[in-house]
């Protein structure tokens, strides 16, 4: 392989995460832009839509049906990721978060962290699910292989650097999803609201907005983006763990700090940063190295512009 | 005597533990212009944010039509026409003026009345048509105004009530905004005025109140209040 070719090769594979990262990134983004919490229990909520898609993924059986019945499953594991994040994220409102609405922003971070936990937690008790996809619940704490449902061949055919129908799979799943996110927040009733409740929320009480129904919304699409990306990220890296929430979450929220956050086209500008970032270092630098620069690249940006990338006093929140 | 469209009876009020409106009455009728006057830090802001159940009254009653409003959510006392104009103007800075206005409709499925009403706002405040791309932040405070009082009439009310639509605006345009006020009350507007500029909204107005840390203690007609000394020397400066 030429250097230019590996250099293209992590390229690939950066981006592909990037999106992936970009996804969760913008779920944080945009609860931080209609409340700002930095909802710490995102990245877990993240992590169990990948152990509901693999509880499907056994209990329907999807490794024995036939290719093309395959991405049918794919399908049904992302509507039913998806709707499941977007459910809890919403409950977590509900439940954690609502009640503190008038209270310190410090008891709601707190709460977050606390919700973070019992989340992480709940992950923990699930891999010990006596299913055949968890390897018999034996090991609860063990990562999990994700079944290869997409086939592995190279879409370039014999060049040596390689694309993946994965890679395509990513790209198919969420820029159509960040599509329909700007336009919903750009151009529908819905959207005008939420960006109402994102500057002013009284204000935004005042025109007759319901507001805890608009927030308990947002963090239901937040949670849903989240669900979308759960399963991508285990159709791409086919392993998932109960602890990959805290580090999908790591670098989602450093995504979301890099771009601007409150920013949309920040958070996925952030993505795509932080995710060929990583592919660079492991490359070029050292595994291990990898998160020490992506770290140091987000407390340089604190440091030198703490309203990330895109963000400034005038950013549009949500 | 007609039922009044808006009847306030004794409403107590507290943030946490202190409580800043310690028994507020007054009436308003159909077709009036009626102001509350009083100073800073009164209770005047408050009473319009009990009014409209955006904090919850610790006792006393707010009828609006004859129905209380005691437990109502923020956006069904706005559907039934109970609408305000926000202290601070508070319009949405980082969002266009045609946006605003289009929030201002947010619980609104009548689409060609909306329209309708869309054309009356843009009559009365020309400035709203032509700056309607522009980020409702880049308008003067003058404008601002206009607009927050525009926003509030997207949404149909049968009572405005505003909360200091003069604070920090040229003087020229205080006349233009009161005309305004003055012209909508003919259109059949009802309106509830709370001013710090007490000559302003008693000129304005057919009745008026004054409330004073958290009491409404005079009200009556506004020419006499004009004319009353302890108001003269209290909030007229004479």
């Amino acid at each position: 392989m030429q250097d230019y070719e590996v250099f293209l090769q992590q390229l690939i594979t950066g981006l592909s995460n990037g999106m992936i990262i970009a996804l969760v990134a913008l779920g944080y983004t945009m609860v931080y832009g209609i409340i700002e919490l930095i909802n710490f229990a995102h990245g877990d909520v993240f992590m169990l839509g990948a152990f509901l898609a693999l509880t499907l993924l056994g209990a329907l059986g999807m490794e024995a049906w036939p290719s093309h019945w395959q991405l049918a499953g794919v399908a049904i594991m992302l509507l039913a990721s998806a709707g499941f994040c977007g459910c809890l994220n919403w409950s977590l409102d509900r439940v954690a978060y609502r009640p503190l609405r008038r209270a310190s922003k410090l008891s709601l971070l707190v709460s977050a962290i606390g919700c973070s936990f019992i989340c992480t937690n709940l992950g923990l008790f699930w891999g010990g699910m006596p299913m055949e996809v968890f390897a018999g619940g034996v090991a609860a704490a063990a990562p999990k292989d994700f079944p290869q449902l997409i086939p592995q061949f190279n879409i370039l055919g014999e060049s040596a650097i390689r694309i993946v129908p994965a890679d395509v799979a990513v790209l198919v799943v969420t820029v159509p999803l960040m599509i329909a996110l700007v336009y919903l927040v750009k151009r529908t009733r819905l959207g005008r609201a939420m960006r109402a409740v994102a500057q002013d929320a009284t204000a935004a009480a005042l025109m007759g907005i319901p507001v805890d129904r608009v927030i308990g919304i947002t963090f239901f699409i937040g949670g849903a983006l989240g669900g979308f990306a759960s399963v991508v990220y285990a159709l791409y890296n086919n392993t998932i763990g109960f602890q990959m929430g805290y580090r999908a979450g790591m670098d989602a929220f450093t995504a979301a700090v890099l771009g601007g956050i409150g920013s949309l086209p920040g958070a996925v500008l952030g993505g795509l940063t932080i995710g060929c970032v990583r592919a660079m270092s492991d490359q070029y630098v050292e595994t291990r190295w990898t998160n020490t620069i992506v770290f140091g690249i987000l407390i340089l940006i604190l440091i030198f512009r703490p309203s990330g990338l895109l963000g400034s006093t005038r950013r549009e929140k949500v | 005597m007609t039922v009044p469209i808006l009847e306030v009876k004794d409403v107590h009020a507290a943030y946490g533990p202190v409580e800043v409106l310690r028994g507020v009455s007054l009436s308003v009728e159909a077709g009036e212009i009626v102001a509350l006057i009083g100073s800073n830090g009164a209770g005047k802001s408050t009473t319009l944010l009990a009014i409209s159940q955006i904090i919850t009254p610790r006792s006393g009653d707010v009828r609006f039509c004859g129905e209380s409003m005691i437990g109502l959510r923020g956006d069904q006392v706005i559907a039934r026409g109970l609408v305000q104009v926000p202290e601070g103007r508070r319009v949405f800075a980082r969002m266009s003026v045609d946006e605003n206005l289009k929030l201002g409709a947010y619980l609104r499925d009548d689409i060609t009345a909306v329209a309708d009403d869309l054309r009356h706002v843009h009559e009365l405040f020309p400035v709203l048509k032509d700056r309607g791309g522009q980020l409702a932040g880049t308008l003067s405070g003058g404008e601002q105004q206009m607009l927050a009082i525009g926003r509030a009439l997207m949404s149909r009310p049968k009572l405005l009530m505003m909360d200091e639509p003069s604070m920090g605006i040229a003087p020229l345009l205080v006349t233009r905004i009161f005309s305004a006020i003055r012209e909508l009350n003919r259109g059949g507007l009802t309106v509830l005025l709370v001013e710090q500029n007490a000559r302003g909204a008693l000129g304005l107005s057919s009745r008026g109140y004054v409330i004073e840390t958290g009491k409404v203690t005079i009200g009556g007609d506004a020419q006499d209040l004009l004319r009353d000394d302890r108001i003269r020397s209290a909030y007229l400066g004479d």
